[in-house]
């Protein structure tokens, strides 16, 4: 037994991680969502902001890390159309755009809301940090026209916005560079504005000391607090229709977490066996 | 001549963008502004670079009917028409492309998930192999981790409903201590580069010997 264990194949391994993700995806498990400080804090302060207020969305990510930052840009983009908020969105990864275009259409769309006077999507600008520089001294001159080459000097919700000051609230929604730390470094830093920031699980624990010293207002990160915003904002919603994407999905993670613990304990319990037994062969 | 020039040019901008931040003057920042969409055009160039590396290596490959060659063809298929369809029929904010979309929808995100999903089995492999309790060291770290584990995930409320708390404290404490000391080496080393690269010290920049 000892040596089957030792030994074990990866591929036993692998179908206890391929039934543990499936099965819950498949039927509901229903654990438990609840909220966490840094979560509520992002919903508590876009409660706060009055109706009609500017919001900036940049949504830095693409299809390597949907299944954890599309739910939490969904609940982000209902719980902004639901207070009446207006959107705008940037994004500065390349393969990005047309998720905010689905994020769009299944939020503010469904909800009746009209593009250029609630919502705004500026478009993938290529630079990186250099981008988000820029946006602190031009919006205009960096974004002449929106993602769809319409000129911005047409689109009504574009008047007034001169740079980044000329937004209430910032949300980064991140999976890495640029991203939340490149925000806070170029953004919050020279011009003292409201940021918060959703991002995976993997970078989170960089951006809890940004949490803490009060430069993001609040931190979505990973699959849970998805799920958590999701609860929060009332997903899942049949007007519109979203589906509550990050609570399914955290079932499965629940369990895929749990193999893994499982099988790091029978790892080490083999090793402390093998270890007793080497011992007392001496 | 070949390494003086882009040398002056490094420093000269490097200091302007530093003494930028501490001058208001609207002449100053106009300048700037214009440096930064410099350096946005020139990144943008980089993917014009990019798409022609990539066909020029893999056509390459394909008329030498090297390894993997039949993929090659597949790819650049795959270039041309996801870039094509997305140049030429344009986009509309109230309508869906049904090529693009049906591409980047039904075959790019799918696929990209797919790579990244495949950590989860290798994740699980590894840490069944590799993470021990050989050192008290090895014990903390283990032990911190289970935790996190557990309370990072909706099963971790379902069994004791404090642990998600003892998890953001794990978060908010020992983790943020541990990341704000290699923030602050990591920002001491970024500095003192950047001052190297502008004071024409560090030159592997510029390549060559």
């Amino acid at each position: 037994m000892l040596e089957f264990l030792k030994y074990l194949d990866r591929r036993i391994i692998f179908i206890f991680i391929f039934l543990s993700t499936a099965i819950p995806l498949l039927f509901d498990i229903g654990l438990p969502i609840g909220s966490t400080k840094p979560v509520r804090d992002v919903y508590d302060h876009i409660e706060k902001l009055p109706p009609g207020s500017k919001v900036l969305v940049s949504c830095d990510y693409d299809p390597g890390s949907m299944p954890e930052l599309f739910p939490m840009n969904i609940a982000v983009f209902k719980h902004l159309f639901d207070r009446g908020m207006k959107v705008y969105t940037t994004e500065l990864w390349p393969a990005a755009p047309p998720l905010v275009e689905n994020a769009w259409r299944e939020t503010g769309g469904a909800m009746g809301k009209k593009y250029g006077t609630d919502f705004v999507n500026l478009g993938f600008k290529s630079g990186g940090e250099v981008v988000i520089v820029r946006m602190g001294t031009s919006i205009p001159e960096l974004y002449p026209e929106d993602y769809y080459g319409t000129r911005i000097s047409k689109i009504p919700m574009m008047e007034g916005i001169r740079d980044i000051q000329s937004f209430d609230f910032i949300m980064n929604i991140s999976a890495g560079y640029p991203g939340t730390r490149e925000w806070v470094q170029q953004i919050v830093s020279r011009y003292n504005m409201d940021l918060a920031s959703g991002c995976t699980a993997v970078s989170a624990p960089e951006y809890y000391a940004y949490h803490q010293s009060g430069q993001i207002l609040g931190l979505l990160g990973g699959m849970k607090s998805a799920a958590e915003y999701e609860k929060l904002t009332g997903i899942p919603s049949e007007n519109p229709p979203i589906k509550a994407r990050a609570m399914k999905g955290m079932d499965a993670q629940s369990m895929a977490h749990l193999v893994i613990v499982i099988f790091i304990i029978i790892g080490n319990v083999v090793y402390f066996l093998e270890r007793k037994e080497q011992k007392d062969k001496r | 001549m070949k390494r003086e020039i882009p040398l002056a040019i490094t420093a000269i901008f490097g200091i302007f963008m530093v003494a930028q931040l501490f001058i208001p003057h609207y002449l100053v920042q106009d300048i700037s502004g214009r440096l930064q969409d410099w350096a946005v055009v020139i990144v943008a160039f980089a993917y014009i670079l990019g798409v022609a590396n990539i066909i020029k290596i893999n056509s390459g490959v394909i008329c030498r009917r090297g390894q993997d060659w039949e993929y090659k063809i597949v790819m650049l298929i795959a270039l041309v028409i996801m870039m094509l369809s997305g140049i030429l029929l344009g986009k509309d904010p109230d309508d869906s492309l049904p090529i693009f979309d049906f591409m980047y929808n039904s075959m790019y995100v799918p696929m990209q998930s797919t790579m990244f999903a495949l950590l989860a089995f290798f994740i699980a492999s590894a840490a069944f192999r590799a993470f021990r309790a050989r050192t008290t060291e090895a014990i903390l770290l283990l032990v911190t981790a289970t935790i996190v584990m557990i309370g990072r995930v909706s099963l971790g409320e379902f069994i004791w409903e404090r642990l998600p708390d003892i998890t953001e404290w794990i978060m908010n404490y020992p983790n943020n201590a541990g990341k704000r000391g290699i923030k602050i080496g990591a920002s001491l080393g970024a500095i003192s580069i950047g001052l190297k690269v502008i004071l024409g010290i560090e030159k592997s920049y510029l390549g060559g010997d």
